[in-house]
C-alpha cells in the first residue's frame, strides 16, 4: 500500500489514536508525582493522612473519634437518663454515614439506627451529628463515653500549610540561604569562564590545545573527589587567619569550580563559531583583544551566557552535596535542599510539612525552567558532553 | 534577614565587581608598560608581540589558578590521602584497598552501582527515544515535551520527597495515601513498603533518577532525529519499509553518535549520584551506592577520610575510561 510521505508512513486511525494514548499515559505517569505533591501540599492536614490526594477533590469519607458530653449533662427524661448533643463542634459541613462504640468496629451500626449497647442502654447517632444516649440507670464518672464515626467530609483547601512552614520549620529563612549561595555562584564562573573561553577560541599562545585537552577531561570529574582535600585547605586556611572554614565565600568559589570546566567548555564552541571576519576586521581597525571581546564576543555571546547561566543557578539551588559539605548546618546557612533533607529525618510522617516544603523548594526552579526553556534546551544541545 | 539580604548584595558587588576590575584593570596594565599607540613604528610591533605574549595569561588566568585549586589539586590529593589512615598521617601503603576489597558494604554498593549503571542509562535512552519518536506526530507534541522535561528543574532531594509520597505504605485495611499501593490495592494486590524491600528496593530508586532524567535523554535525541534527512526515510518508505524497519534501520545508525552521548552523559550522572539514596533510604535495606558510602565514611560515623579518598578513587577509576573517550572525541574535532 503506498503512504502519502515519510512522516505519516504507517499511520491507521487506530495508529493515531494510540500514539495519543501513549503519549497521555507518559505525560500522566511524569507529572502526576508532583501534582500529588502541590494538592497535598494545600490539603488540611487531617484529610491529607485520612486518603489519597486524588480524592480529594471529592468528599471524602474519614472515621474519627470523639467523647459524647460528660455524664454531667444528662437529664432525666421518662424515667430515663438521657445525654444530648452534637459530635461535630460547627454542624453542617459533614454527614455521619456510620458510627460504633468499639475502635474494632468503628462504623458498628448506620447513622439513624438506635444501637442496643446492653443493660438498656442505647446510643442513636443521626447524619447531622446529633445523639441521643440513654440509659435506665444514671450515668456517672466524669468523662463523655467515646464514640467513633465515619463522616463524609467536603473538600476542604488551605493555604495554613505554608504559613507554617514558611514561618516555623525555618524554611523562609533557608529560602534566603539559598539565594545567597546561588546568585554569586551563577555571576561569578560565568565572568571568569567568558574570559577564558574567548582566549582558547581566539587568542595563540602555547599549550591551547593542551589546555582545551585538560579542562574537557576535568568535565566528567567526579564532585567526591574534591571534597576531602578541598575541606582539609578550608580548614587550614580557616586556622590561618582565624575565620570559620565554612563560609559563603567558600561555597561561592566551590561552586565556581565545580561548574567552570563546563562553563568555559560551552562558552568556547560557541564563541569559535562565531565569524572570523568580525574579529579580523576589527583587529584591523585597531581594537584590542579585550576591545574585541568586550564590544563584539560579549554581545554576540549573550544567548549561550544565558543558557549557562540558567544550567549553573539549576545546578547549584538545586544542590545538596556540596553545601552539606562547605556550609555549616546551622540555622542561618541551611540550604533549601539541606533544609529539606532535615525535615524528611525529624518530620518524617508529617506529609503538610514535607510537601509543602518540598514544593516551596521546587517552585524557584520550575518558574525559572519555565519562562527560559528555550536557553536551557539550548544550552543542553549545545553542551550535551557534560554530565551535570 | 534584611542584614543577610543587604551583606548579600554587598558581597555581589563587590565579587563581581573586583573580577571586573581585574579583567579591566589587568589589561590596562598592559596597556601601559606596553604601549603599542604613539609609540614608534618598531617599538610599538615590538609592544604588540608582547602584549600576544601576556594578554592570553590574564584572560585566562583566574580560571587556570580555580581550576588548578578546585579539581585538579584534589584529584590528586584523594590519590594520596587513599593510602593514609583515618586522620591522614600515618602512611598506609595499600591497606585501604585491602579493606575495601573484603568490606561487604562496598561490596554490595559496588553491585547496587553497577545495576544503576545499567539501568537507568538504558532506560532514560530507550524512553526518551520513545517518547521523542511519540511526540513528534501529534500537535500537542511540544506541551508533552515540555512536561515530561519538567523534572530536570527539579532537586534531587526535591524529587526524593515527591517519590516517597508515591511510595508512602499504610498497614493493610487502612486507605492508603501512596499513588502506588493505592494502584496495587485496587487491582486486589498486597500493599508493600516498597523502599525497604531488599534488592528491589534499588529499583524503586532508580524510578526517580529515570524520571528525572528522561526528558533530558528526550530533548537531544528529538533534536537528533530532525536532523535525519526526510529523503532517506522516503526512500524506505518507497522500498516497502515498514514503521519498524524504518525506526530501526534508517532513523536509528543515523543519531547513533547522539545515543552515545546520551548514554554516557547519563552514565556518568549515575556514578555520581548520591542525594537520592541519602534521602530516600541512606543506603539502608541494602539499597547503598559507592557516592553515599563514601560520604558515610568521610562525615557520619566513620569519620576516615583515608577510606572515603579510596573510595573517591573507585568512582574515579569508573569515569576515567569516559574522560579519554570525551578527550579523544574533542581532538578529532581538531580542538576547535
Amino acid at each position: 500500500m503506498a503512504q502519502p510521505s515519510g512522516k505519516s508512513a504507517g499511520k491507521s486511525f487506530f495508529g493515531r489514536f494510540g500514539v495519543h494514548l501513549a503519549v497521555l499515559f507518559f505525560v500522566l505517569l511524569w507529572t502526576l508525582p508532583t501534582i500529588g505533591i502541590l494538592v497535598t501540599s494545600l490539603r488540611d492536614k487531617d484529610q491529607i493522612v485520612g486518603s489519597g490526594w486524588w480524592t480529594s477533590f471529592a468528599s471524602s469519607t474519614q472515621t474519627s473519634a470523639t467523647r459524647l458530653a460528660p455524664p454531667s449533662a444528662q437529664v432525666e427524661k421518662d424515667g430515663k437518663f438521657v445525654i444530648e448533643g452534637n459530635l461535630f463542634e460547627t454542624p453542617g459541613t459533614s454527614a455521619v454515614s456510620a458510627f460504633g462504640t468499639r475502635s474494632a468496629q468503628p462504623t458498628e451500626f448506620k447513622a439513624g439506627d438506635v444501637a442496643d449497647l446492653k443493660d438498656g442502654v442505647t446510643l442513636q447517632v443521626n447524619e447531622d451529628g446529633s445523639y441521643v444516649y440513654s440509659s435506665p440507670v444514671a450515668f456517672d464518672g466524669n468523662n463523655g463515653r467515646r464514640v467513633y464515626f465515619a463522616a463524609t467530609v467536603p473538600p476542604k483547601f488551605t493555604h495554613e500549610n505554608y504559613r507554617t512552614v514558611l514561618f516555623s520549620e525555618g524554611i523562609g529563612r533557608s529560602f534566603l540561604n539559598s539565594l545567597t549561595v546561588t546568585i554569586p555562584a551563577t555571576i561569578i564562573p560565568i565572568m571568569i569562564a567568558a574570559f577564558a573561553a574567548y582566549a582558547l577560541a581566539w587568542m595563540r599562545f602555547p599549550g591551547r590545545a593542551l589546555l582545551i585537552a585538560v579542562i574537557i577531561g576535568l568535565l566528567v570529574v567526579p564532585l567526591q573527589m574534591a571534597l576531602i582535600p578541598l575541606l582539609e585547605l578550608y580548614n587550614g586556611v580557616g586556622n590561618l587567619f582565624g575565620v570559620p572554614s565554612k563560609t559563603y565565600l567558600g561555597i561561592w568559589l566551590a561552586h565556581t569550580g565545580f561548574g567552570l570546566p563546563f562553563a568555559i567548555y560551552l562558552l568556547r564552541s560557541y564563541m569559535a563559531g562565531l565569524p572570523r571576519e568580525l574579529m579580523e576586521s576589527a583587529r584591523i581597525d585597531g581594537a584590542s583583544d579585550f576591545e574585541i571581546f568586550v564590544k563584539i564576543v560579549l554581545p554576540l555571546s549573550f544567548p549561550v551566557l544565558a543558557s549557562f547561566a540558567i544550567f549553573q543557578f539549576l545546578w547549584v539551588w538545586n544542590d545538596l552535596l556540596v553545601a552539606m559539605v562547605f556550609l555549616g548546618s546551622g540555622n542561618d546557612q541551611l540550604v533549601l535542599t539541606g533544609r529539606l533533607n532535615a525535615l524528611l529525618g525529624s518530620r518524617g510522617g508529617d506529609w503538610e510539612i514535607l510537601t509543602t516544603s518540598a514544593f516551596i523548594t521546587i517552585i524557584v526552579p520550575l518558574i525559572v525552567f519555565f519562562s527560559l526553556q528555550r536557553y536551557f534546551v539550548r544550552g543542553l544541545l549545545a553542551g550535551s558532553v557534560k554530565g551535570g | 534577614m534584611a542584614s543577610q539580604v543587604l551583606s548579600a548584595i554587598i558581597v555581589i558587588v563587590v565579587g563581581v565587581g573586583g573580577c571586573l576590575a581585574y579583567f579591566w584593570g589587568a589589561n590596562k596594565l598592559v596597556d601601559l608598560v606596553f604601549p603599542s599607540r604613539g609609540v614608534s613604528g618598531a617599538a610599538a610591533v615590538d609592544n604588540l608581540r608582547r602584549q600576544g605574549l601576556i594578554r592570553p595569561w590574564l584572560f585566562i588566568g583566574p580560571a587556570i589558578l580555580i581550576l588548578c585549586v578546585y579539581l585538579i589539586y584534589p584529584v590528586i590529593s584523594t590519590l594520596i590521602y587513599s593510602f593514609y589512615d583515618k586522620g591522614g598521617d600515618n602512611f598506609v601503603g595499600l591497606s585501604n584497598y585491602a579493606w575495601l576489597a573484603s568490606d561487604q558494604e562496598f561490596h554490595n554498593s559496588l553491585l547496587n552501582n553497577l545495576m544503576w549503571l545499567i539501568v537507568v542509562p538504558a532506560a532514560c535512552t530507550f524512553l526518551g527515544l520513545v517518547i521523542a519518536v511519540l511526540t513528534d506526530k501529534i500537535w500537542w507534541g511540544t506541551i508533552a515535551k515540555s512536561l515530561i522535561f519538567l523534572p530536570l528543574a527539579i532537586s534531587f532531594v526535591g524529587a526524593s520527597v515527591i517519590w516517597k509520597f508515591v511510595y508512602e505504605y499504610r498497614g493493610d485495611g487502612q486507605e492508603q495515601i501512596g499513588l502506588l499501593n493505592a494502584i496495587v490495592q485496587a487491582f486486589g494486590g498486597q500493599p508493600q513498603v516498597w523502599i525497604s524491600l531488599p534488592f528491589w528496593n534499588n529499583f524503586f530508586l532508580m524510578v526517580i533518577l529515570i524520571w528525572i532524567q528522561t526528558g533530558f535523554a528526550m530533548v537531544i535525541l528529538s533534536s537528533a532525529l530532525r536532523g535525519i534527512p526526510e529523503e532517506t526515510i522516503e526512500a524506505a518508505v518507497i522500498d516497502g519499509a515498514n514503521p519498524f524497519q524504518i525506526f530501526w534501520k534508517i532513523m536509528i545508525p543515523q543519531i547513533w553518535g547522539t545515543i552515545l552521548v546520551v548514554w554516557t552523559t547519563i552514565t556518568i550522572l549515575v556514578l555520581k549520584v548520591f542525594d537520592i539514596v541519602l534521602t530516600m533510604t541512606n543506603g539502608q535495606w541494602s539499597s547503598q551506592v559507592l557516592a553515599n558510602l563514601m560520604f558515610n565514611w568521610m562525615f557520619r560515623g566513620g569519620g576516615d577520610f583515608g577510606r572515603g579518598a579510596t573510595i573517591a578513587i573507585v568512582i574515579m577509576i569508573g569515569v576515567l575510561p569516559i574522560m579519554i573517550w570525551n578527550i579523544r572525541q574533542a581532538n578529532k574535532e581538531g580542538g576547535r
